[in-house]
């Protein structure tokens, strides 16, 4: 298996491509911080400061993983780059392992829980219609077959967007006009996801900014006529995130999990100079475990998220 | 939109608060404090840095001179300095071309197409510019569409090439048009792209050759972390841009990214998108913004929103009424249409000083007339214009046909009279918070 996991060599490489400019930036400070000192001084802890805060980790996580190294530090007595490197790796680690994290890595599903139904919820733009894409391409890939309902009959074209993916996938979409109720369309999708025995069903959502509270509880509603059909469901409410996004991450994990009980998180946009520091930062201060990282705009660009194999890939080797 | 900013900062300045005057300690606790907070509102690592350092030295400074009420001076510190950070006076779109190209770029997601419509909008409503929008997306699934509906929508044309994939001939063919046709301005949507993706910038920068805009407008969420800079700063290499457009701000992003951007491209913030309709938009003040972020609140902006939405003659015609006390139900109805037209609630409150804390987890409905207008509705032509008739069984009457209850019935005309009564005064001289006090909205 080793440090990547289920993670082919292929996948790696799209994933370190991907997070090419990170890995350099840290990597060239940490070195540059250390060269030449044989213990953690304020001039260390300022640069590392400046290294988590600049890769959006937040003040508060930031503190902590300080505190954790300096703790560290004080025990073990750390002397160059590549120990510091490896302290900080195992920390942040450490932080993200916190969660029960489960790493569905081979798009299997739980067992009696068909259609297996995910809501995907997330503020505007952050990528939720392409990341629905992706992912049904992934089941579908994997053997499953998969329905799409295009929830979000709100903005210009959103249906029309969700259309060209099914096609691309080929897989049913079940939609109605621009304009019609949320919630009537999820119902639709489920009852006739439930009548052709579909194993995954995936329901897009209009973008919503998090404090707009009519549109929260529009959600919440879009869940519980969800139930009317399949009482459990949805199994799986995936908030996406744009990896680029700063400290208001925070503020959207937690009004979407209040209003949608939230639990799993993709992180897109991830092929960018965008650090992708709030991962470790939503993940240590919310339980919600990240389950996907979207990496590009192409149909296999999402991969299930592996702690391990994502901060090697943040850090370098 | 920068409330937990102000919050913070408001808390800082309270440690001053108390102190006879600014020293190296009391002013080192505050600055700690007010870096802080710029780096939680996203405010870029050294961008806060500099800024910290900057007030810290103008403090010292200001100290010899007068030891009045530190915080009070800090907040002026802050303010300025803020202020001056994004950019000083407020800065003009470039439209003077015939016709005048505007060239709308930035990341996946950012809310190009969107604020394309609503900058075609308000050129066309504001300026009364004959508009061509060009869809040059040709990558995203619909994103064709989406300008498409967002332009028959706001009655402006889409110029789109059917199956091309060459959003450079696209741009060009529409300034054709566009020429031949005599409009006056062209604005040309492009697909998100990351800054790092070379062959998405080349073609940007080969769309920028094609058309030679006039004006070249960088468009950011502004949710965006520490990233900001970064991607700001390759596009400007790349396009040298005209201005940027910060989007999403209704959301409660504290925005730091505006301050990052401003201070390390060095170009104006010229729009700010506050909604998803194509009304929400509205051009960047930065001494306004500053003082938000202070929590002084944007009584300009709220004033000229008023005015916009306030039609003079209607108004006269209302104050005649009120002199002769004859304010009806229906005039008290058209009042709160006016309003509903400023905008939300939320939105208009958080303008409001010292209301953006206030009202952060407030839930401020945008249906909070809903009950008032189902009882009006419910009311006879006669019992509107006349609301003395309104006796015990009309009551009964109209809170059945509204679905509410007769105490609620009961209030809203009790709030009524006090209204008019306080109208009646006002009219007469009378001062307008005590108006204010009086509105039913306040009281639910």
């Amino acid at each position: 298996m080793g440090l990547f996991g289920s993670f082919t060599r292929a996948k790696k490489e799209k994933l370190d491509e991907g997070l090419a400019k990170t890995k350099e930036s840290v990597i060239q400070k940490l070195t540059r911080v250390v060269v030449g000192k044989s213990k953690v001084d304020d001039d260390v802890l300022d640069e590392l400061e400046e290294v988590l805060i600049s890769s959006d980790v937040g003040v508060d996580t930031t503190i902590k993983i300080i505190e954790r190294i300096e703790k560290r530090v004080a025990r073990d007595k750390f002397i160059n780059a590549q120990e510091l490197d490896k302290i900080l790796k195992e920390e942040i680690r450490a932080l993200l392992a916190e969660n029960a994290a489960s790493e569905n890595s081979d798009f299997d599903l739980p067992e009696g829980k068909t259609p297996y139904v995910i809501m995907v919820v997330g503020v505007n733009g952050v990528g939720k219609t392409t990341t629905i894409g992706k992912l049904a391409h992934k089941f579908k890939s994997a053997g499953k077959s998969v329905m799409l309902g295009a929830g979000d009959t709100f903005r210009a074209a959103a249906i029309d967007q969700l259309e060209i993916w099914a096609q691309r996938v080929n897989v049913p979409i079940v939609k109605q006009k621009m304009g019609s109720d949320p919630a009537s369309v999820a119902f639709d999708t489920l009852s006739s996801a439930k009548a052709e025995g579909v194993d995954v069903v995936i329901i897009d959502t209009a973008g919503r900014l998090h404090n707009k509270v009519n549109l929260m509880n529009e959600l919440s509603k879009v869940k519980r006529v969800m139930q009317k059909v399949v009482p459990d469901a949805p199994h799986e409410v995936l908030l996406v995130l744009d990896g680029s996004t700063g400290q208001n991450a925070f503020e959207q994990a937690r009004q979407f999990t209040l209003a949608t009980d939230v639990n799993a998180l993709a992180i897109t946009k991830l092929d960018g100079t965008a650090k992708g520091g709030v991962v470790i930062g939503v993940s240590d201060q919310f339980k919600v475990p990240v389950k996907y990282i979207g990496i590009g705009e192409g149909i296999d660009d999402l991969q299930p998220f592996n702690r391990d194999a994502f901060v090697d890939s943040l850090f370098g080797n | 939109m920068f409330e937990n900013l102000s919050e913070k900062l408001e808390r800082s300045f309270k440690l001053l608060k108390g102190q006879g005057k600014i020293t190296e300690i009391n002013v080192a606790e505050t600055l700690k404090d007010i870096r802080r907070a710029l780096l939680d509102a996203d405010v870029n690592f050294k961008t806060a840095k500099t800024f910290t350092e900057t007030v810290k030295e103008k403090a010292m400074g200001q100290n010899v001179l007068t030891a009045v009420k530190p915080e009070q001076m800090m907040v002026k510190i802050v303010h300025d300095e803020l202020t001056q950070l994004m950019g000083g006076a407020t800065t003009d779109i470039n439209i003077k071309g015939s016709p005048a190209v505007i060239l709308i770029a930035g990341l996946q997601g950012s809310g190009k197409t969107t604020f394309t419509g609503k900058l075609a909008n308000h050129l066309k409503s504001k300026r009364s510019k004959n508009v061509l929008l060009v869809a040059g997306d040709v990558y995203r699934p619909a994103a064709i569409n989406q300008l498409q509906v967002l332009g028959q929508q706001i009655g402006v044309p889409v110029y789109t090439e059917e199956g091309s994939k060459d959003p450079v001939k696209i741009a060009k063919d529409a300034i054709k048009e566009a020429k031949q046709k005599g409009y006056d301005l062209v604005i040309v949507d492009t697909a998100g792209r990351l800054a790092v993706d070379e062959e998405m910038m080349n073609e940007i920068a080969a769309i920028k050759d094609a058309v030679k805009p006039d004006e070249i407008l960088f468009v950011v969420d502004s949710m965006t972390g520490q990233d900001a800079v970064n991607t700001a700063k390759e596009f400007n290499d790349r396009l040298n841009f005209d201005g940027v457009v910060l989007t999403k701000l209704d959301g409660d992003t504290r925005g730091g990214a505006a301050l990052s951007i401003r201070s390390v491209v060095n170009k104006p913030i010229k729009f700010v998108g506050t909604g998803e309709k194509m009304d929400a938009l509205d051009v960047f003040h930065p001494s306004r913004m500053a003082d938000r972020i202070l929590g002084m609140g944007d009584i300009v902006s709220l004033v000229e929103r008023a005015q916009e939405q306030f039609d003079a003659e209607e108004a006269q015609k209302l104050q005649r009424k009120i002199a002769k006390n004859q304010f009806s139900f229906n005039d008290f109805l058209s009042q709160i249409q006016q309003i509903k037209k400023m905008g939300s609630l939320k939105d208009l409150a958080g303008m409001i000083p010292g209301m953006g804390k206030a009202i952060k987890n407030m839930d401020l409905d945008d249906d909070a007339f809903k009950e008032v207008e189902a009882i009006i509705y419910s009311m006879t032509p006669q019992e509107r214009e006349t609301p003395e008739i309104i006796n015990g069984s009309r009551r009964k009457r109209i809170a059945a046909g509204s679905g509410t209850t007769i105490q609620e019935v009961n209030r809203l005309i009790k709030q009524f009279e006090d209204t008019r009564k306080v109208m009646k005064m006002m009219s007469q001289g009378k001062n307008l918070s005590r108006m204010m006090a009086n509105m039913p909205m306040g009281k639910r």
